[in-house]
């Protein structure tokens, strides 16, 4: 018999012929928040909680993304920064990107990691948990984009903001490569003192137009 | 050196428990034996105190943020009743969705199985360096040992694992492996072990973190292929989950160009929507958090967008054997949080390395000598003094107390002989059904108090059989007069 058939067999026999009938599943815990995605007050909670993880939340108005992208840059790189350091993802919006950027390609993914910083959109936010979630669309991005440079900028827009977890992931493919960040990389495996930032980019801005 | 071939592993009605000779479920010595050093060390228990608490608390704030912690919880627990009742179909199910995006699926009926095939899929990409996320199913099988027997060289990625592979120690608690050390510690390992590290390294744990960050960044950038366990995997979309912290899971899961994923069966749930659930429950009761930094999740393969190459191995070695328990199943549904550990006030004290397995504290408790046989760590499920602080805080409800006296009445009745503790029984039983006895034994006890001389509790140093009993428990002093006598004494018969 093939492991398969075996172990197949092994769940069959651990079960019995007559097996119990589970429980049925009750859903009874909160399914929304009761605030629409984008209400004035998700946005607040959605702020309050990234930045307890210690990253950086700037706040704009649609039509000052681009202008608060730079700003983040400035924020995450110094004085200095220079758009060529900056790599963004093929599908984020033209009016964000800083001029001069670096557009990311079908590179290797390691080479990703010569860049300082790199800049994407996000599917969704779930204010609760403070979450972003990138679902590897040409706006996110690959995974690799926002992992390898040391500094990370999302943009996100008030539409995408939603209550809790539930809704968040209602809104997703699960057949898409997704990552949910909450927060700058961070470990608590030393004394169990959360210490920000090991191997994922250590500094996370967040540009909230809306 | 003659090789010695282990016994054959026993079976839980008729299906096979872990093999023996492969893995970590079980240890050299028993519980109370390997406790004992433990106790004594007093760094350890400082170490251990120290982090407990401080988890409990983070714990305690972030679940009681939650007004709904108590719906959630009842569906965690029924998603994993009904997922393990339909067992069979959710896996085939799996198999479907994962091939049909590319992935390819591996059948291991035990840790043997499973490191010959990762071994052999690891070879086949010819490359002899393997990055690793940190994972409970492949430090159960010993898969690291089978890969370096290989000739392969393995490298752990998550910080603690790190820390407990650089040390050659082994890992002490399910969520934070190197819980036993401290920072002084872990960079007096980091100064000795890590090439190139700068010597003024201090104790500050950003500085340990950014020694590690920098220790494994080329390692990351040139693997080709990664190993990972997996938190979840949705039978109806085939879609896997990781849950992490540092971002390392990340970087295995992304950048080589193959991946291999080792499961247990029972990590499946029947689909997308469960999460919702468990991704509520799970980093809340583990790390104390809201939500972990990063969670990865992936279907098969995506054409440009990470590993190219994917396969999914899932491992039996013993989990249909404790499912065919219809008390000890519900330890399946554990999601390997940790709160139990961190709660417990055994574990606090005696560390996780006292219980010879990957799964310490009571889940590991009830979970390994189900995995084993209850035969091959029989002294587990006495390893607790079934408070019920685990069942508590456990966010999918297991109820480990019971399963810990269901385990414990299990291993009497397969006694052969009558242990000196049921003949002490058997004698007490019928002394307490006679009031003539019964005085004349409460009497007797009294000499007790001429070995006491006038401590508070007996020497713990008395001769077998009674050691059984007084070497891991304290006998107060008998009182001068028993209750019946100052009751007489006091108010007359």
């Amino acid at each position: 018999m093939s492991a398969r058939d075996e172990v197949l067999s092994r769940v069959r026999q651990a079960l019995g012929a007559d097996r119990t009938t589970p429980d049925e599943v009750v859903r009874d815990y909160r399914q929304t928040d009761g605030r629409p995605a984008g209400d004035p007050e998700l946005l607040e909670l959605l702020v309050d909680r990234v930045e307890d993880y210690r990253a950086t939340v700037l706040r704009c108005s649609p039509a000052e993304v681009g202008a608060t992208v730079r700003a983040a840059l400035y924020q995450g790189l110094g004085a200095g920064w220079a758009a060529g350091d900056v790599v963004v993802a093929p599908g984020l919006a033209e009016n964000w990107r800083p001029a001069g950027c670096d557009v990311d390609d079908d590179r290797p993914a390691v080479q990703l990691a010569d860049r300082a910083a790199s800049v994407t959109a996000v599917a969704v936010a779930i204010a609760e948990t403070g979450t972003l979630v990138l679902d590897g669309s040409p706006a996110c991005g690959r995974r690799a984009l926002s992992l390898l440079p040391d500094c990370l900028v999302c943009v996100v827009t008030a539409d995408q903001v939603v209550g809790s977890v539930p809704e968040g992931l209602a809104r997703l493919d699960p057949l898409r490569p997704l990552t949910m960040v909450s927060g700058p990389s961070a470990t608590s495996d030393i004394e169990l003192q959360r210490v920000e930032g090991v191997h994922g980019p250590r500094t996370l801005l967040v540009v909230l137009a809306g | 050196m003659t090789a010695t071939v282990p016994p054959k592993a026993p079976t839980f009605l008729g299906l096979p428990t872990a093999p023996r000779g492969v893995g970590h479920l079980r240890g050299d010595q028993s519980f109370p034996d390997a406790a004992r050093g433990a106790l004594r060390d007093g760094q350890l228990r400082a170490n251990l105190g120290h982090a407990t608490s401080t988890i409990r608390g983070k714990r305690a704030k972030v679940v009681d943020e939650l007004p709904d912690w108590a719906q959630l919880r009842e569906a965690g627990r029924a998603l994993k009743a009904a997922t393990m009742a339909r067992l069979d179909e959710h896996l085939e199910e799996l198999e479907r969705q994962v091939t049909a995006r590319g992935g390819v699926v591996h059948w291991a009926r035990d840790a043997n199985e499973a490191n010959e095939i990762v071994t052999r899929l690891v070879q086949a990409t010819g490359t002899t360096e393997v990055v690793k996320v940190k994972s409970m199913a492949t430090q159960e099988i010993g898969l690291n040992e089978a890969l370096e027997a290989a000739g392969l060289d393995v490298f752990e990625t998550d910080l603690a694992e790190l820390i407990v592979q650089l040390g050659e120690d082994k890992p002490s608690h399910i969520l934070v492996p190197a819980i036993h050390k401290n920072r002084a510690e872990i960079r007096e390992i980091f100064a000795r072990t890590i090439p190139g590290v700068d010597p003024d390294l201090t104790d500050d744990p950003r500085q340990l973190a950014m020694a590690a960050r920098t220790h494994l960044r080329e390692r990351f950038l040139r693997a080709r292929v990664a190993v990972s366990g997996a938190n979840f995997a949705v039978a109806e979309t085939g879609t896997l989950t990781v849950v992490e912290s540092e971002g390392n899971g990340r970087m295995c899961l992304t950048l080589p160009e193959t991946l291999i994923t080792v499961m247990g069966i029972e990590k499946v749930v029947p689909t997308w929507r469960d999460l919702e659930v468990f991704l509520q429950l799970l980093p809340r009761s583990s790390t104390g958090e809201r939500m972990n930094p990063y969670t990865s999740t992936w279907a098969g393969v995506t054409p440009g967008d990470g590993p190219q190459e994917f396969h999914l191995v899932l491992l039996d070695n013993g989990r249909t054997a404790v499912l065919a328990d219809e008390v000890g199943r519900e330890a399946l549904h554990c999601i390997r949080c940790s709160a139990c550990l961190n709660v417990c006030p055994v574990y606090e004290r005696a560390g996780g390395h006292s219980y010879g397995s990957v799964y310490p504290g009571p889940i590991g408790a009830v979970l390994s000598p189900m995995l084993t046989g209850v035969e091959d760590n029989a002294s587990l499920p006495y390893a607790s003094s079934l408070c019920g602080a685990c069942y508590d805080v456990c966010p999918v409800a297991i109820d480990i107390p019971s399963i810990l006296v269901h385990l414990r009445a299990e291993h009497v009745e397969a006694q052969e002989r009558p242990t000196a503790e049921a003949v002490a029984f058997r004698g007490l039983s019928k002394v307490m059904s006679h009031p003539r006895l019964w005085h004349l034994a409460q009497r007797a006890s009294r000499l007790g108090r001429l070995i006491a001389r006038g401590r508070p509790t007996l020497p713990n140093a008395l001769p077998p059989p009674v050691s059984g009993w007084t070497r891991s428990r304290d006998l107060p002093t008998p009182p001068k007069e028993t209750f019946v006598e100052s009751w007489v004494r006091e108010h007359g018969s």
